[in-house]
C-alpha cells in the first residue's frame, strides 16, 4: 500500500472514528513523523522495550523538575546528590527501588525519632504501617525480579502484566502513604 | 554576619598548638583493644528544613545555614569549650592540617567546585581534646562526628545521640516518618548514621588475610576504607571499616552489628595473625620490624608513605613486645606528624617536597632515638 501523501510504501496506518465515521490514514514513516502520528525513536527497539518496561508516565516525568528545588531526576543522576528534602517526595517512583538497593533491601526508617515528632507518632499504628511497608516492598522486589527475567527471556506480554502488577502496587504504597 | 551573642570568629591559627598531637583523640591509646582498634567514630549526617540541601543551595543560603547552625551549636552546648572556625577565612595550610586531623573531610576543605570565591562553611570542635566536631554545609548542612580513643563505639553513640537531641531542640530537621532523616546522598537517608573504627592490621596484611577481611566485609555490606576516609589507600596498615546501609535498621542494631559482632572478630583475626608470625615466622617478624626502625632512625629523606609503612611495622613490634623502649602511642603521634601540613607546622615554615623529606626523616630520628 502506498503512503497518503507520497509515493513511499506506507507502514503507518492509523484508524479514527469522528463523528460515527471511520476514517483511515496510510502514511510512509516520514509523512508520519511530519503529521505527528509517530516518532522518530519510535523504530528502535530499545525505545519500543523502554515503553514496555516503564509505566506510562515515567518518560514525562523524566523531564520534569522538583517543584521545591528545580533539580530534575538526570541532575540527580548525574551528580548522585538530591537537591532538597522535597526530591525524595518529587522522584519517589524511581527514587524507591535505588533507595532498596543501596540498602539492603531496607525501605522504611526504624530508627530515631525526632523529639518534636513523637507526639504525632502513633506508635502501634506507625508499627502496623511499617509493616505492610515492608510487605509490599518484599513483592515489588520479586515481581521487579520476575520482569527482569521475563524482558530477558523476551517475554514481552508477561513483562507488561508485570509492569502493571508493579505499578498498581506502587499507587497502593503511594495512597498507604497518604 | 554571625547571630549577636554567638562566639567571636576564630584567628586563623587556632589557640590551642594544633600541630602538636596532645589533642588527637584518636592517637590517645586509651580504652579498649588498643592493640589493634586506634579509635571509634559515630557520624550523623542532618539537614534543617527549608532549605536546599547545601550542594544546591546559594551562597547566601548557604551564610544563613552556617548562622543557624553556628546558634544552634551554642544553645545545645557540645562541650566545655569549643573552637568555631569558618573554614572559607581559614588558610589553605590550616585546612590541610584539619584534615589530616580527622577534623574535617577533604570535601569540606575543598568546598565546592563550581563556585566562585569561597563558599561558605564551618566547623565546630571540641576542646581541648577533639572529640566532638560538627561540620556545617560539607555534603549536608550538619555532619556531626564523636571519635572515642579505641573500641568505644557505645560511648561515641551516646555521646553523639545526646549532642543530637539537643541540637534538634534548636532546629527543625528534615525527616519523613517513613524515609527518616533526609540527607543529600540517597545512601546516607534513613538514620543518617555511620559507626567505623580505625584499625591497625599490619599482620593481616603481611600474611595476606586482609584481603579475605575486605571479601568477608563486602558481602556483609561493609565498606574498608583507608587512612583518609573515601577513596584512599590504607596507609600504614591502617584501615576504616564501617557500616554502608542506614535505612531499615535501627540505630542500636547497626551499634550491636559493628560494635559487639564484627570489630570483635577482625581484631581477634589480627590477633591470632599476630601470634602466628611470633610462632611460625619468628625471625623474619623481627628482621622486618628492626629493618624499619633501623631505617626511620638512619634514614636522611624520608617520604611520608613510607615512614607511614615503617612506622607501622615499629608498631607491630611495639604490640608483639619485641619492641620495648617505644610506645605504641608515640609511634602513632609520629603517624600523625609525617603528614605535610604538621610537618611545616612543626618546623614553623613552608617547605617543598624535597625539604619535607629531609625534616621528616630529621624529626623521626629526633623522636625515636629519644
Amino acid at each position: 500500500m502506498k503512503c497518503d501523501q507520497c509515493d513511499n510504501e506506507a507502514t503507518v496506518h492509523e484508524v479514527t472514528v469522528r463523528e460515527g465515521e471511520k476514517v483511515e490514514r496510510h502514511l510512509c514513516e516520514q509523512c508520519a513523523v511530519q503529521v505527528g502520528i509517530a516518532s522518530e525513536s519510535s523504530q528502535n527497539p530499545i525505545e519500543i522495550l523502554k515503553m514496555i518496561v516503564e509505566p506510562p508516565g515515567t518518560r514525562q516525568a523524566k523531564a520534569a523538575a522538583c517543584p521545591t528545588c528545580g533539580l530534575t531526576f538526570e541532575d540527580f543522576r548525574t551528580g548522585g546528590l538530591l537537591g532538597c528534602a522535597n526530591c525524595y517526595e518529587s522522584f519517589e517512583a524511581r527514587l524507591l527501588p535505588l533507595i532498596e538497593r543501596a540498602h539492603e533491601g531496607g525501605l522504611q526508617h526504624t530508627g530515631k525519632i525526632p523529639t518534636r515528632l513523637c507526639g504525632q507518632a502513633e506508635t502501634s499504628k506507625r508499627r502496623v504501617l511499617a509493616a505492610l511497608i515492608e510487605e509490599r516492598a518484599h513483592r515489588a522486589a520479586t515481581i521487579r525480579k520476575q520482569l527482569e527475567d521475563a524482558v530477558k527471556s523476551e517475554q514481552y506480554e508477561r513483562a507488561a502484566q508485570l509492569r502493571d502488577a508493579l505499578q498498581k502496587l506502587t499507587q497502593e504504597q503511594a495512597a498507604g502513604d497518604e | 554576619m554571625p547571630p549577636p551573642g554567638s562566639q567571636p570568629s576564630t584567628p586563623p591559627n587556632p589557640p590551642h598548638h594544633p600541630h602538636d598531637e596532645s589533642g588527637v583523640e584518636w592517637l590517645r591509646g586509651e580504652g579498649a583493644e588498643t592493640d589493634v582498634v586506634l579509635s571509634s567514630r559515630v557520624r550523623l549526617a542532618r539537614n534543617l528544613t527549608s532549605f536546599p540541601f547545601a550542594n544546591r543551595a546559594s551562597s547566601e543560603q548557604r551564610q544563613e545555614i552556617l548562622d543557624i547552625s553556628r546558634s544552634a551549636v551554642r544553645v545545645a552546648g557540645i562541650a566545655d569549650r569549643t573552637l568555631w572556625l569558618n573554614i572559607h577565612e581559614t588558610s589553605p595550610a590550616d585546612r590541610a592540617l584539619l584534615v589530616e586531623r580527622h577534623i574535617i573531610s577533604k570535601q569540606l576543605q575543598r568546598g565546592r567546585a563550581a563556585t566562585v570565591g569561597e563558599d561558605p562553611r564551618g566547623v565546630c570542635v571540641s576542646l581541648p581534646v577533639e572529640r566532638v566536631s560538627i561540620m556545617v554545609n560539607e555534603e549536608d548542612h550538619l555532619r556531626l562526628q564523636v571519635v572515642r580513643s579505641g573500641l568505644a563505639l557505645d560511648e561515641a553513640w551516646r555521646q553523639a545521640d545526646g549532642i543530637d537531641d539537643a541540637l534538634e531542640s534548636a532546629v527543625d530537621y528534615a525527616y519523613s516518618p517513613r524515609l527518616g532523616y533526609l540527607t543529600a546522598c540517597a545512601t546516607n537517608v534513613g538514620t543518617g548514621l555511620r559507626m567505623s573504627a580505625m584499625l591497625h592490621l599490619p599482620a593481616l596484611k603481611i600474611t595476606g588475610d586482609i584481603e579475605k577481611v575486605k571479601k568477608a566485609a563486602g558481602d556483609m555490606c561493609l565498606a574498608v576504607r583507608g587512612f583518609y576516609g573515601e577513596g584512599s589507600e590504607a596507609v600504614g596498615d591502617l584501615y576504616q571499616i564501617s557500616n554502608q546501609t542506614t535505612l531499615g535498621k535501627t540505630e542500636a542494631m547497626i551499634l550491636a552489628d559493628l560494635h559487639e559482632r564484627i570489630i570483635p572478630q577482625v581484631i581477634e583475626y589480627e590477633r591470632l595473625a599476630r601470634k602466628t608470625l611470633l610462632t611460625k615466622r619468628s625471625l623474619a617478624l623481627h628482621d622486618q620490624v628492626y629493618r624499619s626502625l633501623g631505617l626511620l632512625t638512619s634514614a636522611r629523606l624520608i617520604a611520608a608513605e613510607e615512614a607511614m609503612q615503617h612506622l607501622s611495622l615499629v608498631r607491630l613490634g611495639i604490640c608483639t613486645g619485641l619492641v620495648k623502649h617505644l610506645s605504641s602511642k608515640t609511634v602513632a603521634g609520629l603517624m600523625l606528624l609525617v603528614q605535610p601540613a604538621h610537618l611545616q607546622r612543626t618546623v614553623g615554615r613552608e617547605l617543598d617536597q624535597d625539604a619535607r623529606r629531609e625534616a621528616r626523616a630529621t624529626l623521626l630520628r629526633e623522636r625515636l632515638s629519644r
